[in-house]
């Protein structure tokens, strides 16, 4: 397998967040992510580079789409893979994270792939391990792996992230996706707008960087990407919004209002969809819709990040 | 039993004098207060002892005090400043029900190691400090196994539950010094009432925990910009102001003595100041971690720095920090909050709130405080001896003849690397950990006995 760029390498050992990510690690990424999309097309996808390393997802919090992503990419790459997947309620006090890391290192696994529903698991992860940490989504603070592959598939399409504006719609506050996209973005030159009702957007989040709009209308006027994002619906009972019904109103994206970002616009959604809640259907299946394509591209960029961190860091037993 | 501490720079915190004074304990109690006691001792001392006059000798260690008692101790204070025995008036000892985190015994260890003569617990403990038995109980082990002297806070509600009062009387009987729910706050503000018109009748303070729970709504720190960008769910500082405007405004009401237990906004400080110039009876106190850290602290998610109420912004610290200055915030007490390591190991989001702080105390004061120029040293000690002493009606809080000889020697030179393993408290959580501090206590005396000396 010829890839691109092998004579460059990740100064960081984990993925941890958007934060701390230079604009040319993100670079090498996206470029070592075009080259492993090229396997996903291939009548044979797999390549023996990760042979031999093992690949443990971990899994705090049910996810189907990210944990299938992160082993479909192992897989690719020849990897061995396990998934750990623990109910939310083993993490109460007794059974910790610290436990469960001390196991995992002296199994020896190479990479740890962790979802987790606690903000900041994954730095305490990362503390007690030999092997890389892959952050796979950590409670409302960084998405990190989601935000590359956004980036990727907007690089995709339009060529240039530099100079684009990006308008990210709905919850803010509870998302991890916002927060890694909103670094991510701007970090490489693109403008982010966020916007939801008041409620729903985290204090001072405008010293990032990102603009702040409450008129959805607004925030998508001459937008090169809409960005989507799922609510919660039980952040109803919790006074964040009076209805779905006027949340939809206000926030919802239909074909009108898409029609004032610009024309070739794309549209995405990190999934799972409200279909009618925060988007309609019309609008998700449309030609300016890459939702599908964020999941393909996703298998791509974590294959990008397993070769990356694991091609070049061991785990071993202790 | 003689004590003589020679030479030192004493101070007295209500008069804000230093002078360098010696000072003669007997029996425990202040004998004389002036220059050159050693000398009048002298003649004193020959007649009494075998003639072979006075000698004065640098003690270092406990066993040579131990050694040399009966007849006299020197402790040399020159250079460093004699002060009325420090009182931490918030601070949790965790006995009974929580032996793991804490006892009396290391607790009252940590205080004397910290430079405290007198510590004021909180009734948070299992069961509860709300009736006489458990207040009783406190007293009685204090007795046997502390080191210095320890003031219980009785509960203001049964349970710390909020619901129904507690035997406040009958609390009040047994020697509780104030009544607080610490931890939790009296979200009721009818109780809340009656129970400040109840400790009013009983002339004694109650301690609040200013936290109004739905806004707090288990947040894990200060919300600002760095909890935003850790995902970490914010208390807003209106969580705080909110109950210290409710209960300025029910002390005013009831005419009780309102202690607004570690106050960490600068709206907070704003309202107890609106209050004090109107004349309502409220005071209140400040951590040492609050006036010295900020909620960037927390950045690396370590739990050590969880604590409620949380590290607050910049803005918030200098706000603290002036309140101490022109007296809005009277004391300086360390919300001492052991906890064990099994717990602070968990994430963030699951580790308990709180750091310990009696070992601390005097460092971050005097490296944060006096010699950065915002108190003067007299202010700082004043905030740790004769303020929490007069809000808790205690016969402590000043150096005078005839007065138990609680005295601490504090030495603004000394300098140390904070190091959590050394700790006399079962608790190691803090966020200190290597840092260096300038200022430290160097012997801890409680009723003319060195309980501790470096």
């Amino acid at each position: 397998m010829a890839l691109k760029n092998e004579s460059m390498s990740l100064k960081k050992k984990h993925l941890l967040d958007m934060q701390s990510i230079a604009p040319e690690e993100i670079k090498l990424i996206l470029d070592t992510a075009s080259s492993m999309k090229e396997i996903l097309f291939r009548s044979i996808k797999k390549v023996p580079t990760l042979r031999g390393r093992t690949i443990a997802n971990v899994f705090y919090e049910p996810s189907t789409r990210t944990r299938v992503s992160f082993e479909l990419a192992a897989k690719y790459l020849s990897a061995d893979c396990i998934n750990v997947s623990a109910a939310a309620s083993s993490i109460v006090k007794g059974e910790s994270l610290v436990d469960t890391a001390r196991t995992l290192r002296a199994m020896g696994a190479d990479v740890i792939v962790l979802r987790h529903p606690y903000s900041g698991a994954p730095y305490h992860l990362a503390k007690l391990v030999s092997a890389c940490v892959i952050n796979a989504g950590d409670g409302t603070h960084e998405h990190p792996t989601q935000a590359l592959l956004d980036l990727f598939t907007v690089q995709e399409a339009k060529g240039e992230l530099a100079a684009l504006k990006i308008a990210i719609v709905g919850d803010i506050l509870h998302s991890r996706v916002a927060r890694s996209n909103i670094l991510g973005f701007t970090k490489m030159g693109a403008t982010v707008r966020i916007c939801g009702p008041t409620t729903m957007i985290p204090v001072a989040i405008e010293r990032t960087g990102a603009h702040l709009y409450t008129q959805v209308e607004e925030a998508l006027d001459g937008v090169d990407v809409v960005m989507m994002l799922r609510l919660q619906l039980e952040r109803q009972q919790q006074g964040l919004f009076p209805s779905v019904r006027e949340y939809t109103r206000l926030y919802g994206l239909d074909q009108q209002r898409l029609a004032l970002a610009k024309p070739d616009a794309l549209v995405m959604h990190p999934g799972p969809l409200n279909r009618g809640v925060e988007i309609t259907s019309a609008v998700a299946d449309s030609a300016q819709s890459v939702i599908n394509t964020q999941v393909t591209n996703g298998v791509a960029v974590r294959m990008a990040l397993l070769y990356l961190l694991a091609g070049r860091f061991t785990g071993g037993q202790e | 039993m003689k004590l003589l501490l020679k030479d030192g720079n004493v101070i007295n915190p209500l008069n804000k004098t230093i002078n360098i004074q010696d000072i003669l304990i007997v029996d425990g109690k202040v004998a004389a207060i002036g220059r050159e006691l050693a000398a009048s001792l002298d003649l004193d001392l020959s007649r009494s002892t075998s003639g072979t006059g006075f000698q004065p000798v640098v003690f270092n260690d406990e066993e040579t005090i131990k050694d040399a008692c009966p007849t006299i101790s020197v402790i040399n204070a020159k250079g460093k400043y004699v002060v009325p025995g420090l009182i931490d008036m918030h601070v949790h000892l965790r006995e009974p029900g929580f032996e793991e985190k804490e006892t009396i015994a290391t607790g009252t260890q940590a205080a004397a190691r910290g430079g405290f003569t007198g510590i004021v617990c909180m009734p948070n403990t299992e069961p509860p400090a709300d009736n006489q038995a458990v207040i009783s109980f406190i007293q009685q082990v204090a007795q046997k196994t502390g080191v210095v002297n320890v003031f219980p806070v009785g509960t203001i509600t049964q349970g710390r539950a909020g619901k129904e009062l507690s035997e406040m009387a009958s609390l009040a009987a047994q020697g509780v010094v104030a009544f607080s729910d610490d931890g939790a706050p009296v979200v009721n503000a009818k109780l809340m009432r009656h129970a400040m018109e109840y400790a009013k009748m009983l002339d004694l303070p109650v301690i609040s925990h200013c936290e109004e729970p739905a806004l707090a709504a288990q947040g894990m720190m200060h919300e600002g910009f760095t909890s935003t960008m850790l995902g970490l769910k914010g208390i807003p500082a209106a969580a705080e102001e909110v109950m210290v405007a409710r209960d300025i405004i029910l002390a005013n009401l009831t005419g009780c003595h309102l202690h607004i237990a570690h106050v960490s906004t600068a709206g907070s400080v704003e309202l107890v100041r609106a209050a004090k110039e109107k004349g309502i009876k409220v005071t209140c106190e400040v951590t040492p971690h609050h006036f010295t850290l900020t909620d960037e602290a927390v950045s690396s998610y370590d739990p050590q720095t969880k604590v409620n109420p949380p590290l607050r912004s910049k803005a918030d610290v200098v706000a603290l920090q002036a309140g101490l200055k022109d007296g809005t915030i009277d004391v300086i007490a360390t919300d001492h909050a052991p906890h064990t390591q099994e717990e602070k190991e968990l994430e963030f989001e699951l580790a308990p709130f709180g750091m310990v702080g009696l070992e601390t105390a005097v460092g971050l004061v005097w490296t944060k405080l006096v010699i950065p120029g915002i108190l003067t040293s007299c202010e700082a000690v004043a905030k740790m001896t004769v303020n929490p002493a007069r809000i808790l009606n205690l016969k402590k809080g000043l150096i005078e003849i005839g007065a138990e000889a609680d005295i601490t020697v504090i030495d603004p030179e000394l300098t140390c690397v904070v190091k959590p393993e050394e700790f006399a408290s079962k608790g190691r959580n803090t966020p200190f950990s290597g840092w260096s501090l300038k200022g430290l206590p160097v012997a801890t005396i409680v009723g003319g006995e060195v309980k501790w000396i470096k």
